[in-house]
């Protein structure tokens, strides 16, 4: 395949960035859009240019660190993270643009590359639970209702990525927050700091310039794992309750 | 010595609610409830259009006595209006700066743009400041009715009929319900799902609701302009 690839070159965080148009020859289908821009890179590293820097670490989908807009959309066209999307979903000859994360709240550190330690001060201030590390607790200890455990499970799939701040409108977090609180407030163990908990990460949220929820609908669309958008509906409930 | 065993002082509910997106949300949620609550009546009543001039004007003049004697006459009315003024401010502002902040949290534009989300989804603020425009002519029309072309106190049918005879009584008062019917059709899920209370399995039947007020609460609206300008109500 041949493509012509316009990415967002950038310096450094203050520096002034645009789209910068490579031509790349050669790509297999079977390549992931990672390894795509590997040979990219390999042939600017060749050539004495800087390559294009992006974040990635485990290329398996699971761990949240890649993540890029491709034409227009968190993650490219499939509904996956970027390093699990391959080019076979591209056309030979294409044009593809590739752009970073956009939000106030994830500056660009360089290229494709941002500052995502937002979401981390967002876990600080209450996407955990107060107890006593060490050896694991007896399983049988807490029971957990089925239907409390596949809830809770099905918002901890949250990697982090990032795509759901990428892809809303208004630059929203309102989907990493949900998948956070409702993972922990459903569990017996997330219950002591289940008051406090909505209301911490939400000002936390919204502290980092991160916009609000105009229920577009676009982040659960583009999230890799899945994490629905009713989450939004509890994490909403359980920031009322935790008011009273 | 005293022992620091006071409880940490928060700031009052309403206040962290105010300063808060979600908490700015709820408001816009609870008031937009309020409102659409008070055009579901507002609807019903303009059909009274159908049963002649003597049933829509005695329904209007009942409304002034609604609540009499521990009310005084009209004092319902301005009660309706002073709650629903309340709430048109709140929604509004809190409309105003959420947007202000959701176009600073992304200040940087994408340069591959592509057509997100519904129309009814993209054109709430939009639409809001239409609506909120249309009600500003709706009440100089049919309530202070200085810009009604008949403008007869007490005599809502006929000044219904004068206003929608012309083509820019009807075609603004037509184009500002196809508006709420989007606004109504997005916003009446939106409160749902910002009150908390949408979940997986509510999900599909709220969105039904919403798509079914907002049907029946534009057709309701736009059934007495057409009646006029087709002649059946006159």
């Amino acid at each position: 395949m041949n493509l012509t690839l316009r990415i967002w070159r950038q310096s450094g965080p203050d520096a002034p960035g645009a789209m910068t148009e490579y031509h790349v020859s050669g790509i297999s289908p079977d390549m992931s859009f990672l390894e795509m821009l590997d040979t990219l890179n390999e042939e600017l590293i060749l050539r004495g240019d800087q390559p294009v820097a992006f974040d990635h670490d485990c290329r398996e989908g699971i761990c949240g660190a890649c993540g890029m807009v491709i034409n227009g959309q968190a993650h490219g066209p499939e509904r996956t993270t970027t390093c699990q999307l391959h080019m076979r979903h591209f056309a030979d000859g294409d044009t593809i643009d590739v752009e970073p994360w956009r939000a106030g709240a994830f500056p660009v550190v360089r290229d494709l590359v941002v500052d995502r330690s937002a979401f981390d001060r967002i876990i600080g201030s209450g996407g955990y639970i107060t107890a006593p590390t060490g050896s694991a607790p007896e399983a049988h200890a807490t029971p957990v209702p089925k239907d409390a455990a596949d809830l809770a499970f099905e918002h901890a799939e949250c990697i982090g990525c990032g795509a759901c701040v990428a892809a809303c409108p208004n630059g929203s977090a309102m989907l990493f927050t949900a998948a956070k609180v409702v993972h922990l407030n459903v569990l017996p163990q997330g219950a002591p700091e289940r008051a406090g908990r909505a209301r911490a990460m939400v000002e936390a949220m919204d502290a980092e310039g991160f916009g609000g929820c105009t229920n577009t609908g676009e982040c659960a669309t583009a999230c890799p794992k899945g994490i629905p958008l009713t989450g939004i509906s509890v994490l909403n409930r359980e920031y009322l309750r935790g008011l009273r | 010595m005293a022992l620091l065993t006071r409880a940490v002082r928060r700031p009052s509910t309403l206040a962290t609610l105010w300063r808060s997106t979600v908490g700015k949300k709820a408001v816009m949620a609870v008031s937009g409830l309020v409102m659409l609550l008070y055009l579901v009546f507002h609807m019903l009543g303009n059909l009274k259009v159908f049963f002649g001039p003597g049933d829509l004007n005695g329904y209007a003049h009942w409304l002034r006595t609604l609540g009499e004697p521990l009310l005084h006459y009209g004092w319902f009315l301005w009660l309706a209006r002073v709650v629903l003024l309340a709430a048109v401010v709140a929604h509004a502002v809190a409309a105003y700066q959420l947007s202000r902040r959701d176009a600073a949290a992304r200040p940087q534009k994408y340069v591959h743009r592509r057509q997100r989300t519904s129309y009814a989804t993209r054109t709430m603020r939009w639409g809001g400041v239409i609506l909120g425009l249309f009600i500003v002519w709706h009440i100089l029309d049919l309530t202070t009715l200085t810009v009604n072309p008949r403008g007869e106190e007490g005599h809502p049918y006929q000044n219904i009929v004068a206003s929608f005879s012309t083509w820019y009584g009807g075609g603004i008062y037509c184009l500002a319900m196809l508006a709420l019917g989007l606004h109504v059709r997005h916003g009446f899920w939106s409160a749902a799902q910002t009150l908390g209370a949408n979940n997986p399995r509510r999900d599909r039947a709220l969105k039904l609701t919403a798509n079914a007020t907002a049907l029946l609460l534009t057709a309701g609206f736009l059934s007495v302009p057409v009646a006029v300008m087709t002649g059946v109500v006159r």
